[in-house]
């Protein structure tokens, strides 16, 4: 190191702590959104160290829906407990008994967590919410703040955003008004999967390889549980499978494959021709414009 | 170094760059060709723009599509904004800062320079150095991106010319000895045929540089950080309160220029006490010494009252201390000006004050360099030299100096919308 390089990878995670560090010291109360996915995984890994040995500053919300893989749940419990942070759990099923919000005819409940998210932040007052999205997912993400500003409906308005300049983030709101950040801006699919590699994180195990019964939709595998019933004319196969990004149990689609570490998926993700989004999620592929209509609204 | 950073079996390095230029330049189909080439483009991406750009009658697959994400910007075949794209070689990883290269997007243009460690402008061959080159070689300068790569492109189109190369080079290189450029490149390529791009081209023998990729891949950044000027912007104050750590209380924050060491004697501004630095901390363990870009946690040997917006450096080399400041600022608002005796918050690395305009002194056409010193205000994408006064003294640096210590942004209290960036001089 006399040479005063860093990798790369440690570049994005001194990155991602100073954004984390720039929350904690200008907002009033920020929550970390955790879903038990991969990226939201690496978050709260983060979030833990940037404020070592001190706790995590602030709580962690997880917007529910209730059709989740029952080992992600876990994880979550586990992880929350682990930590020591406070969970909040907004649901989706709640707000649909309350009549808050309708299910669509589909059953899919990715867009009617939007109001869901809204209102629990209104609830508990959250300036600034902490969202793991990466501008190389989508192409709406692409054009994002690292600091996204949402006025009091919850809304982002792509031609009306903060210019953000070298490291001066601009954090600054309006009551009822939120800052969406995002540390993981900058971060690819495979230097998350290395990050995870690199620092030992323990991953729920849908992210691994297994023999599941699977039905294939539209040439992606779904497998087969409580929330994906088989249809009239599927016909269920047993494939070996692993989770590429984990949404919904009923929106997202495993991909074939053999990796059962950390070290297999990363040698698999570095030959992808195809982008996680585009394998596997369901929820995607509505428009050329379905990202940006669903962030425009308020989503993540 | 005594932590997990060098253990990782991952040494890319990580170059941030910016590409200046319009639709019409060739650049999108550069940053496809460059994405394309090293396999950062996947199949549906590709199958998703081939689809559009057929329902469209286009002629040939428009990769403009790819970087242009916004809903306005398909419709109306313009790029808005600043727009973010990664590509990875077995050498380094990249980020690109794709900005869109018309003059009412100086601000887009200007926001993708202020991380850049290097700029890529892109002339056509066949029109040569534009209007629109100047601007951009002249706001990567001001930024003070210390890297800049000429690419004369579509030389496809003049022949594989070297004497259109020539001349262009010439008339560029003798601009930019009116800047400062610390570092110029300039290549030949064609981003449609694929000329000098990834590989060196065999159209062009009389060419003896490396590609551009090549020139991507090697070329020396890690100088380019200021490792002289000890520069520490207090961020955040961590105090445990648990009984493990009762009397834990240590200074997180990014180091934004100088190495620092255990040991160290460290002065803690704008109080001007002294102390020394116990220990370097990350949650991996102690650090032996610390340098841009790490974030840390730094503890000192006695109890000060330090917090947010202070900064340590050492007692030999202390930044300016200063309430009238004099900067270059460009104004990013398109609904109210800059206006002379007006008042804003600004943020200048982790301190926040309070600015009145005591003086617009002049407005600077970026075309021609030309100073308007009638201008009392400046307008959306202009720019211009103004003095301020602020509630509490900035510590600060030139920024020719500094990049961290001696930028700072410009925020209208009235919607905290983010309306200027300056640049002290």
């Amino acid at each position: 190191m006399s040479d005063y390089r860093i990798s790369h990878t440690a570049a994005l995670e001194a990155e991602a702590i100073f954004i984390f560090r720039e929350v904690a010291a200008t907002c009033q109360r920020p929550v970390l959104l955790f879903s038990g996915g991969k990226d939201s995984i690496v978050m709260l890994h983060l979030a833990q160290k940037a404020f070592a040995p001190a706790p995590i500053p602030f709580p962690v919300m997880h917007v529910d829906t209730g059709q989740n893989f029952a080992e992600v749940i876990d994880y979550r419990d586990r992880r929350v407990a682990e930590t020591g942070v406070q969970l909040i759990v907004a649901s989706v099923q709640d707000a649909i008994d309350r009549g808050m919000v309708t299910e669509p005819p589909d059953g899919t409940r990715n867009r009617i967590q939007t109001p869901v998210l809204l209102e629990a932040a209104e609830k508990y007052q959250f300036d600034a919410l902490f969202g793991g999205a990466r501008r190389d997912e989508e192409k709406a993400r692409a054009k994002e703040r690292v600091f996204s500003f949402r006025d009091d409906f919850g809304q982002w308005d792509p031609k009306n955003q903060r210019p953000e300049l070298w490291n001066l983030y601009n954090g600054r709101v309006h009551p009822g008004e939120q800052i969406r950040v995002f540390p993981l801006s900058n971060w690819t699919e495979l230097d998350v999967w290395r990050y995870i590699g690199s620092e030992s994180i323990p991953l729920p195990e849908v992210y691994f390889a297994s023999e599941r019964e699977v039905v294939d939709r539209g040439g992606m595998l779904y497998a087969v549980n409580e929330f994906i019933q088989v249809r009239e004319g599927e016909t269920v196969f047993k494939e070996t499978v692993r989770y590429r990004t984990v949404g919904d149990a009923n929106l997202t689609a495993g991909v074939r494959s053999e990796a059962t570490t950390i070290e297999e998926i990363i040698a698999e993700v570095e030959v992808t021709r195809v982008t996680e989004r585009g394998a596997t999620r369901g929820d995607d592929k509505t428009s050329e414009a379905a990202m940006e209509d669903r962030k425009r609204e308020g989503y993540f | 170094m005594t932590d997990t950073l060098t253990s990782r079996e991952d040494t890319h390095e990580l170059l941030r760059f910016a590409t200046a230029g319009s639709v019409d330049d060739g650049k999108s189909t550069l940053i496809g060709r460059l994405l394309f080439d090293s396999k950062s483009l996947f199949d549906d991406q590709w199958d998703a723009v081939e689809a559009v750009s057929a329902g469209r009658g286009d002629e040939y697959t428009d990769l403009a599509l790819l970087t242009d994400g916004l809903r306005s910007e398909r419709e109306q075949g313009i790029t808005i904004d600043v727009a973010y794209r990664y590509f990875s070689t077995p050498e380094r990883k990249f980020i690109i800062a794709d900005t869109p290269g018309h003059i009412q997007y100086t601000r887009n243009m200007v926001t993708g320079a202020s991380t850049a460690d290097l700029a890529l402008i892109l002339v056509d061959a066949r029109k040569g150095l534009v209007e629109q080159s100047r601007r951009h070689a002249f706001l990567c300068s001001l930024l003070r991106v210390p890297h800049m790569v000429l690419c004369v492109n579509k030389m496809d189109l003049v022949d594989y010319d070297e004497a259109v190369f020539k001349q262009i080079e010439n008339e560029f290189k003798a601009f930019a000895t009116k800047l400062e450029v610390p570092d110029l490149t300039v290549v030949p390529i064609s981003a449609l045929k694929g000329d000098n791009v990834v590989h060196r081209s065999e159209n062009m023998p009389w060419f003896q540089g490396p590609s551009l990729l090549h020139h991507l891949e090697k070329v020396h950044i890690a100088s380019d950080r200021n490792l002289v000027d000890v520069r520490f912007p207090v961020q955040h104050v961590i105090r445990p309160h648990s009984s493990d750590n009762h009397d834990y209380r240590g200074y997180a924050g990014q180091i934004a220029s100088g190495v620092m060491k255990p040991g160290d004697e460290v002065m803690v501004l704008p109080s001007g006490f002294t102390s020394r630095i116990a220990s370097i901390e990350t949650a991996d363990g102690t650090l032996d010494e610390a340098f841009p870009p790490l974030s840390v946690t730094v503890r000192l040997e006695d109890e000060l009252d330090v917090s947010r917006g202070d900064m340590l450096c050492r007692p030999g080399n202390q930044p300016r201390v200063a309430q009238d400041i004099e900067a270059m600022v460009c104004w990013m608002d398109e609904s109210r000006p800059l206006r002379l005796r007006g008042k804003y918050a600004i943020k200048h690395t982790t301190a926040d004050a309070r600015a009145v305009v005591k003086d617009v002194q002049y407005q600077l056409d970026v075309n021609t360099l030309h100073r308007d010193e009638t201008a009392n205000e400046l307008k959306l994408n202009e720019i211009g030299r103004v003095t301020l006064r602020t509630t509490k003294p900035l510590l600060c640096d030139d920024y020719r100096r500094n990049r961290s210590t001696g930028g700072f942004i410009i925020i209208d209290e009235s919607d905290n919308r983010t309306v200027g960036a300056g640049i002290i001089v």
